[in-house]
């Protein structure tokens, strides 16, 4: 073997160490909360953990579901803030405005996933909530303030992944469509966006996954009250929330609780990734 | 094996990054490495964590401590009283500070009361109502009752902030106001003092409990079944609603943590946070 020959195949496998060590980071971290998630989880039963409406975990009771209903309403709320608001711009910058234009904002959109989310947070509570309060009525810190935060916080994600998406799709479909006679509009409705579905799709998968991950901003202005909703306008905690704002002071069963919490939420991610990843796969075809 | 030529900076760039990650990697070790290390240097620098009604005036005995000992660091960290106490079991931290009485299962540690803290009922400064009873608080907070106009204010919707599960300054509201009943699963949580007195601040229409000597102008403190939240109250123990500071150590405390702790129970340690809104240790 030549000098040079001995060096590649140290470089070869010192990366694929380095490599290996990402991969064997996720499985220390998903045997560690499976592990110490999972005993409570069985010893109280599934089902009760999954659908029990009671979280009082130092007197043994610990029902998930509100946490579980929290999520999936704050996250779909952001979705219903994030989506339209997000691929409207993502039209406008690739179909409707100047290639000048599009350099200038796409960057700043790219801006907005840079600031971390505690300002986000801040913000909210600040001015969206009183804004809320003073409107609407309620405590201010509710649903409809998570989602908002979440929907703007989402929107860099969607706009950014539908753009390449759109920009993606060959020119010559836009120049079929317009020489057949179709506005712009029409172009975009009927070619562009069935073309580009699948990156949409996976955008608005990626987004959703970053909503029900946000934790720091959700503490600030969810208000984070154990019980279900019943308007938009009461306070709410979500999965990543109850694991934050207890695990300070949690020990024995209760600290195995919300390693449970976690499980749940990994499991949701996962299910979220992989989705994500099988959509987006469909657009190599 | 494919060759490829060793020069081109796409090699570089990965080496680079390899050694990046190599170099976090040893920082992270050595940083671990260090932090268990730390109980030996007990004499340069103390570390204290817990409770975060504690924090502020642990705060400020570390200030004035460390004026008078230069070189010495004391490092004040929040997180709870639940996590502070389990600090000091561990050995994180020197000194574990706590806003609630130990458990069983925590007893065991050497503890201190280092002041006495009232737990004020605090409401929005332009809320008519000054005066609550504790049978009203408790059902204010248990859900019961719902609205202003049926404890003698406005006709609205009642607000309530309570604090996190396990919170010490929670422990201490539902032993002492709560007693069997529970705090409604709608009330808004917030995971410390200060969150809770902000939306109290903020929202007109709220109601929560911080520890007396952080309230502050912007909340007013109802009053308890006729009696004043004040100093002069608890100490003329009328003021029913007090619970201890505990600074608690695991096994006998090192000289220089031992001398800080004098320090706080001294005259002068105690004065500072008589100042501050605590009742002193000598006065109870």
């Amino acid at each position: 073997m030549t000098s040079l020959e001995r060096k590649e195949s140290l470089i070869r496998i010192t990366l694929l160490l380095v490599a290996f060590s990402a991969v064997s980071v996720l499985v220390m971290i998903t045997f560690f909360i499976f592990g110490e998630g999972t005993p409570i989880m069985l010893r109280y039963g599934l089902k009760k953990f999954l659908f029990n409406l009671d979280w009082f975990p130092t007197q043994g009771s610990y029902g998930l579901l509100p946490m579980i209903v929290g999520s999936i309403l704050v996250t779909s709320g952001a979705l219903m803030i994030g989506v339209p608001f997000g691929l409207a711009g993502a039209v406008f910058l690739t179909e409707f405005s100047s290639k000048k234009m599009r350099r200038i904002i796409k960057p700043v959109i790219e801006l907005l996933a840079g600031i971390p989310s505690v300002v986000y947070g801040f913000m909210g509570v600040v001015v969206l909530v009183p804004f809320i309060r003073e409107t609407f009525g309620g405590p201010g810190l509710s649903v409809l303030a998570a989602s908002i935060i979440l929907g703007i916080m989402i929107l860099p994600t969607i706009i950014s992944i539908s753009i390449d998406s759109l920009e993606a799709v060959p020119p010559s479909y836009r120049e079929g469509s317009i020489a057949l006679g179709a506005t712009r509009w029409q172009t975009t409705r009927m070619v562009m966006f069935p073309a580009a579905r699948s990156g949409i799709l996976a955008s608005i998968i990626l987004g959703m996954g970053r909503a029900i991950g946000e934790t720091m901003a959700v503490i600030m202005i969810a208000g984070n009250a154990i019980a279900i909703p019943r308007t938009p306008l009461e306070p709410v905690r979500t999965l990543t929330s109850n694991i934050a704002l207890e695990m300070a002071y949690a020990s024995g069963e209760h600290r195995e609780a919300l390693f449970a919490t976690g499980v749940i939420l990994f499991l949701i991610i996962m299910v979220l990734n992989t989705a994500a990843n099988l959509t987006s796969r469909k657009r190599g075809r | 094996m494919a060759l490829r030529p060793a020069g081109i900076p796409g090699y570089l760039n990965l080496r680079e990054h390899l050694a990046v990650l190599v170099g976090l990697f040893l920082l992270g070790a050595t940083s671990i490495l260090s932090s268990s290390c730390g109980r030996s240097s007990a004499e340069k620098s103390i570390t204290i964590a817990g409770s975060t009604s504690v924090q502020p005036f642990a705060d400020r005995w570390a200030e004035v401590y460390m004026k008078k000992h230069q070189g010495l660091s004391i490092n004040v960290q929040g997180g709870g009283s639940s996590a502070g106490i389990q600090a000091a079991k561990s050995g994180a931290a020197h000194i574990g500070m706590s806003s609630r009485d130990l458990r069983p299962e925590e007893k065991g540690l050497l503890e201190v009361i280092v002041a006495w803290d009232g737990l004020a009922i605090i409401v929005h400064p332009t809320n008519p109502v000054d005066e609550l009873s504790i049978v009203q608080i408790q059902n204010i907070f248990a859900g019961n009752i719902r609205s202003w106009a049926l404890v003698g204010g406005p006709d609205k919707e009642i607000h309530v902030v309570t604090r996190e599960e396990g919170s010490g300054t929670r422990g201490a509201f539902l032993e002492m106001v709560m007693g069997r009943m529970r705090i409604s699963k709608r009330a808004i949580v917030q995971d410390s003092n200060g969150t809770v007195r902000e939306i109290v601040a903020n929202d007109p229409f709220s109601i929560g409990y911080i520890s007396l000597g952080l309230v502050n102008e912007r909340v007013k403190a109802v009053r308890l079944d006729g009696v004043e939240a004040s100093v002069e109250n608890i100490e003329d123990k009328k003021y029913r609603l007090v619970r201890p500071f505990l600074f608690v150590t695991s096994g006998p405390p090192g000289p220089g943590v031992r001398d800080f702790l004098n320090f706080v129970l001294s005259r002068e340690g105690q004065e500072l946070i008589e100042e501050e809104g605590l009742i002193p240790v000598y006065k109870e």
